[in-house]
């Protein structure tokens, strides 16, 4: 494998005195998709707004294209190739979309680029240019996810970050901005880091998955891999062996704890 | 003074700051035999950059704190002001000479200069300041930060500039008006108190974060005060605005023009 875009090394991130991410290693190789499952509070969050500089890591580092970027701000991260959609969409509400989508290039200089890149975006959403003159704040929820995605693109990301781009969205949508995301992947080749709870759609979309617990990585492998494996399936895509529900349910432990 | 509204947070102290832009200005020409409007640019620049120091050493510190450490903050800081000018101005009443003489009448309406001069000041700044927020890069980012300062983080928009930059310009925009007033309320350590308090009052009557509700808000302050003074008895014009303000919260809590944000999940 060539060598990883982005490096996460043993990082522990701390809200106060609580440790949220405890020693989490993982690498993400250029041009691909790799996401880290996880359920509430694992800290898959923490992990993503860590990266991307929002916050600090005490302990391990982050290396993007073999610099170390902890403790950097995230203005200048975001300079480097990061862009982060964080969950709960997080638009600016009183501003109109096109103005929203101007202020996810507001690092670039080359206005022409702007321009294509929202034609470009405005061809990956429809919908987006039709609203384009609304306030950010009136949209539907798919269409803000639409929007905070199309934001994070207009910097012309060599990675994006997507925090449960899924959340609080009906499953046929869910599916159109999964569609969206590997093509986002495979024709601008931007890699992607997708942190998720909805592990069924994850899995389908990435090649490589980290599953995180309670601010640990408690497994890695391909995503191939990772559907056939029973505590996945169980715990994740809650897939359970037939006439063992109520009675087997106590005894079963992750194999992993 | 209307940028606070927009950015959601409540300087009290700007009626201070537009008392020091008027002391500033008083200086430069009585002291300093200045031009007006030399005097007029320089109170403008000080007091701006004034705003941008105040936010880069003391107010930066208390982002992130409860919204009521802000506002008892700036309560504070705007005491502090006003004792320092007292301290160093005495509290004489002084007057800014202002080239503006003589009368215009317009439709059987006369106006002396003066006035003319803060109206159409106003004008010109509120339409300048509409244009900056929303036709320039930093303009709208400045509304994007104040809007959601995380996602502007994310967006790579320099944050901390971008909030000395607000101070800045509310500070410098503060100054301007205080010098447009200056003929009206004369210049002394208190002017920016009374000021601030009907600013506030036609702020929270027009909906806070509204630019036009601010606006009538303000009109209608006045319109009352003017009514009050005329018909009701001495005391209560100037108590009668803030009970105006009192009912139309009690029925309407947005304010005139306000607009309540709702967020979605």
């Amino acid at each position: 494998m060539a060598e990883p875009i982005l490096k996460v090394a043993n990082i522990e991130t701390y809200y106060g005195p609580i440790m949220a991410i405890r020693g989490v290693s993982f690498e993400v190789p250029e041009g691909g998709i790799v996401t880290i499952l996880g359920s509430n509070g694992a800290g898959k969050t923490t992990v993503l707004k860590t990266i991307c500089g929002v916050m600090d890591p005490q302990k391990g580092s982050v290396v993007f294209q073999g610099r170390e970027i902890q403790r950097m701000d995230p203005d200048k991260v975001m300079r480097l190739g990061i862009s982060h959609v964080p969950e709960g969409r997080e638009v600016f509400p009183f501003l109109t979309v096109r103005e929203n989508l101007r202020m996810g290039a507001f690092t670039r200089r080359d206005s022409d680029g702007v321009a294509q890149d929202l034609e470009a975006v405005f061809g990956y959403f429809p919908v987006l240019r039709e609203r384009a003159d609304q306030r950010a704040g009136s949209l539907s929820g798919g269409e803000q996810q639409m929007l905070a995605i199309s934001r994070a693109l207009m910097a012309r990301p060599k990675v994006m970050l997507l925090d449960e781009p899924s959340l609080g969205l009906s499953p046929k949508l869910v599916k159109d901005i999964f569609d969206i995301i590997v093509r986002i992947n495979r024709e601008r080749g931007v890699t992607i880091l997708l942190v998720e709870q909805n592990a069924n759609m994850a899995l389908q979309t990435a090649d490589y998955g980290y599953v995180l617990e309670v601010g640990r990585i408690v497994m890695a492998d391909t995503c191939e891999r990772l559907v056939e494996k029973e505590d996945i399936k169980e715990f994740y895509l809650g897939i359970k062996e037939q006439g063992a529900r109520g009675q087997r349910r106590w005894k079963k432990r992750k194999t992993w704890r | 003074m209307l940028i606070y509204k927009a950015t959601e947070l409540v300087n009290f102290a700007q009626g201070d700051l537009l008392m020091l832009g008027a002391f500033v200005a008083y200086m430069s020409v009585a002291w300093w035999k200045l031009d007006y409007w030399v005097a007029f640019l320089i109170a403008v620049v000080v007091v701006g950059a004034f705003g941008a120091l105040l936010d880069a050493v003391v107010l930066r510190r208390v982002i992130g704190q409860p919204q009521f450490a802000v506002v008892m903050l700036t309560i504070g800081l705007g005491a502090m002001f006003r004792t320092f000018a007292s301290v160093t101005w005495g509290s004489e009443i002084y007057t800014l000479p202002t080239p503006f003489g003589g009368v215009t009448t317009i439709g059987g309406v006369t106006l002396s200069h003066q006035y003319l001069s803060i109206i159409v000041g106003t004008l010109l700044l509120c339409g300048a300041l509409y244009v900056f927020f929303t036709h320039t890069r930093i303009g709208v980012a400045m509304q994007a930060t104040s809007q959601n300062q995380l996602a502007a983080y994310y967006m790579g928009i320099p944050v901390k500039l971008i909030f000395s930059l607000i101070w800045a310009i509310s500070a410098g925009v503060s100054a301007v008006a205080g010098i447009l007033l200056s003929p009206v309320t004369l210049i002394d350590t208190n002017m920016g108190l009374a000021v601030a308090f009907k600013a506030f009052a036609a702020a929270v009557l027009g909906g806070f974060g509204s630019i036009p509700g601010a606006l009538v808000g303000g009109i209608i302050i006045g319109l009352i005060e003017l009514y009050a003074g005329a018909t009701l008895s001495e005391g209560l014009k100037n108590t009668a605005p803030y009970i105006v303000m009192l009912v139309v919260l009690a029925i309407r809590p947005q304010g005139l023009f306000g607009t309540l944000a709702r967020k979605k999940v």
